[in-house]
């Protein structure tokens, strides 16, 4: 069994070097990108079943009907929001932002045809179907095609999840959260806020209070997920907040990829995301999380744009198990997300993959934390920073060797590239060793994109653009290796676009 | 009567705000391989990087005709693509840029402007295997990252490998031959001499005649204090070997200066 395990495996990385061959090929997609500053800027026109804007237990208890929620999940909910009225906001980041109005924004909208949940995607409001298909979204037949099984997050409600039934086959359980909290409440109560519990920081505490939809995967004992996984999420109503919450358990043995994406219309207002994601590795299992992050970053002066906290938080709970975090983060007027990783059974293993890009006037705080318990517990960290603009970008990251991660080993890298000489990349990594065989290495350099690569590219024949593109993807290739093949060409074309007119 | 492709005349250029070339005449016509010899600080590579379009560089008076067109009014990657292909003396590193992929790109950028098809992934590397063939330089440079890492001769024979690719009307290799062992130079030389047509040109620059007897000029001229002070046939680098550059520039103080 191991040996066939084995095998698979290396059968697989055989495919990613043919994929990679591929890559080559696929790359000159970059050439053909659009113009638009902001391509996902389209807003369509749903009628919205939405409740009046405000904050307060009465909000709180009317999502919960709406959802036809359990009784302990209404008051896991309010607990959250007792303790998040104590709470403040925290100042401590590399940003600032406007003060934001938690009693303006409209806690749940969702497309009115949801009403009674579609049985099928035949009965998904076309419409929603044809924005789908502007962000390019395999949800119908090419999902099929493209092998990926998409739940797509609107607003607040699950639209559609494609391919339940050949997941269903193999025990696997890919669906809305609402769905979850109907037909799998154990699982739900067992696992919900066991990573981030629900009074974890301010915008997870606001989360847990409110959250209206998101999406529940659940992989059985020993099953290896035969297809890539995938939510995509949008913002769509105006003064609205996105609160989703994603739990993904992988039980003993298991595996499984999976990918998100997020767009958003161009606002001039700035929207709130507040997201939780917790991700549960047992035993010998394998989790794999990627995510293009593309909402939108407000216009050239710094108006709108989504104000995105979002936290991310793996427990590798099991001996031998792995959580992997690859984020494109493109997009968010701010960013503030630390895709974490617990390390708490031996052996285990967690990695985090970044590319931030901050152009116009753009800022992210963002990195990791990898809290090491079990022995022998392994962690990466590979980050890469592209500051435009007047963009910042900030790695704040922290490595915790617990005492007992005897032999424990971290391998840091932070890279920043800037673009114009108005932009800025800072750079802090917090270490905490309380285990003296702990193994730490930690590498950051800083770089310019060289005029004379520029020239070294144009004398080739190379257009300006095309030569920033490409010095710049080769600059994030070690983690865009990292991403399913889908993505990969999908965050080289993002990268292309949010960068253009960032040269001369 | 072969055409001109590079016609310069009184070409004038500052760098920050300092004369390098200061009036600078040279007609290059198909068929012919011109050597530019001189001392170092003479203005050797200034001459390439303007003929290249760096924008470090400011003519300041004086004109330059390529087949035809004003060559000063193209961007840098307009002449790339119209075939002028400089061989740089220091090439950079693109860190994480696949070598297959950047030529692919570069030549199918060449072949658009051309109004040719774009090469797929196979033609394309049929074209590879073609070139690796004559030039007899392994392809397992090109699978790299461009330049990174490489060895000082591993980068000029890729400069080689790049110029064989995109096969130019007016190649201009600038001092290829610098820091390079015997078997690498003849490699390099080799390259460059199978490259040659009767419809295309090329510019050595180089500071020593070591190359010259691999690269067999046309003509050889004679750069120092941003002028050409001497042009002769290949038999004036065996003459500069031997007497050395403080002969020309004896020459030139006393003013016999021979230009063509």
């Amino acid at each position: 069994m191991r040996d066939e395990i084995q095998r698979e495996e290396m059968l697989e990385q055989e495919s990613v070097v043919e994929r990679f061959d591929k890559k080559v090929v696929d790359q000159e997609v970059i050439d053909k990108v659009a113009t638009e500053e902001y391509k996902y800027g389209f807003y369509t026109d749903l009628e919205e079943d939405r409740i009046p804007p405000g904050l307060n237990e009465e909000i709180i208890a009317i999502i919960s009907a709406k959802k036809n929620e359990p009784e302990w999940l209404l008051e896991w909910r309010l607990k959250a929001f007792r303790v998040w009225q104590k709470m403040e906001e925290p100042t401590w980041q590399n940003f600032e932002y406007g003060p934001i109005d938690y009693q303006g924004i409209t806690y749940y909208a969702a497309p009115k045809s949801k009403a009674d949940g579609p049985k099928s995607l035949d009965e998904v409001d076309p419409e929603i179907l044809d924005m789908y298909e502007k962000l390019g979204i395999p949800l119908n037949e090419r999902a099929a095609l493209a092998g990926v099984a998409v739940d797509a997050v609107l607003d607040s409600v699950s639209v559609g999840t494609t391919f339940k039934k050949t997941l269903a086959e193999k025990g696997i359980i890919f669906c809305s959260f609402s769905e979850a909290v109907q037909e799998h409440p154990e699982l739900v109560r067992q696992y919900l806020g066991s990573v981030v519990p629900s009074t974890d920081n301010y915008f997870a505490a606001l989360n847990s209070a409110v959250f209206s939809d998101g999406s529940f995967c659940y992989i059985p004992k020993g099953v290896r997920c035969p297809m890539e996984l995938s939510t995509y999420f949008r913002i769509n109503a105006a003064n609205t907040g996105q609160f989703e919450r994603t739990l993904l358990i992988a039980d003993e043995g298991s595996y499984v990829s999976y990918l998100e994406g997020c767009t958003a219309p161009r606002r001039d207002e700035n929207q709130l995301h507040a997201a939780v994601v917790e991700l549960i590795a047992l035993d010998d299992a394998e989790i794999k999380y990627s995510t293009v992050q593309n909402w939108y970053p407000g216009d050239k002066e710094g108006r709108g744009g989504i104000y995105n906290f979002v936290t991310k938080r793996g427990a590798c709970r099991g001996k031998n198990s792995k959580i992997s975090w690859t984020q494109v983060e493109t997009g968010s007027r701010i960013t503030w997300k630390y895709p974490s990783c617990i390390l708490q059974g031996d052996n285990s293993i967690g990695e985090f993959y970044s590319v931030a890009v901050t152009k116009n006037y753009q800022e992210a705080d963002t990195g990791t934390k990898m809290i090491h318990i079990g022995k022998n517990t392994r962690s990466t960290i590979v980050s890469k920073g592209i500051s435009a603009g007047f963009g910042q970008n900030t790695y704040r990251g922290q490595v915790k060797i617990m005492k007992s991660a005897e032999g424990a080993r971290n391998y840091s890298q932070c890279d920043s590239m800037l673009i114009g000489d108005k932009c800025g990349a800072h750079t802090f990594p917090y270490l905490e060793v309380k285990n003296s065989t702990a193994q730490i290495e930690h590498e950051a350099s800083t770089s310019k994109i060289g005029e004379d690569q520029i020239f070294y590219c144009r004398q080739r024949g190379l257009s300006a653009e095309d030569a920033v593109s490409m010095i710049v993807n080769g600059f994030c290739k070690e983690v865009f290796r990292e991403l399913p093949m889908e993505f990969a060409v999908e965050a080289q074309k993002l990268l292309a676009v949010s960068l253009e007119d960032s040269v001369g | 009567m072969s055409q001109p492709i590079l016609e310069i005349s009184n070409l004038h250029a500052h760098v920050e705000g300092n004369e390098i070339l200061k009036g600078i005449n040279l007609t290059i016509n198909q068929g012919e391989v011109h050597a530019i010899m001189g001392p170092n600080g003479s203005g050797k590579s200034t001459l390439a990087q303007v003929l290249a379009g760096h924008e470090a560089y400011e003519v300041t008076e004086g004109s330059v005709r390529y087949r035809g067109l004003d060559l000063l009014e193209l961007d840098p990657e307009e002449r790339a693509r119209e075939g002028v292909f400089l061989a740089f003396q220091y090439p950079v590193e693109l860190p994480g840029v696949n070598g297959m992929y950047f030529m692919k790109a570069a030549l199918n950028a060449v072949r658009k402007h051309r109004g040719l098809d774009e090469f797929d992934a196979a033609d394309f590397l049929t074209l590879v295997r073609e070139k690796t063939q004559v030039l007899d330089i392994p392809k397992e440079l090109l699978n790299r990252p461009v330049n990174e890492g490489f060895s000082g001769g591993e980068k000029k024979r890729n400069e080689i490998f790049q110029m064989a690719l995109l096969e130019p009307s007016l190649a201009i290799l600038d001092e290829t031959d610098s820091g390079l062992d015997i078997d690498a130079l003849r490699i390099v030389a080799d390259g460059v001499n199978k490259l040659k047509r009767p419809d295309n040109a090329a510019l050595v620059i180089t500071h020593y005649q070591r190359l010259l007897d691999y690269i067999v000029p046309d003509f050889v001229h004679v750069l120092s204090g941003g002028q050409i002070i001497k042009s002769g046939g290949k038999e004036l680098a065996l003459e500069l070997e031997e007497k050395g550059y403080d002969w020309v520039k004896e020459l030139s103080r006393e003013g016999t200066v021979e230009a063509v």
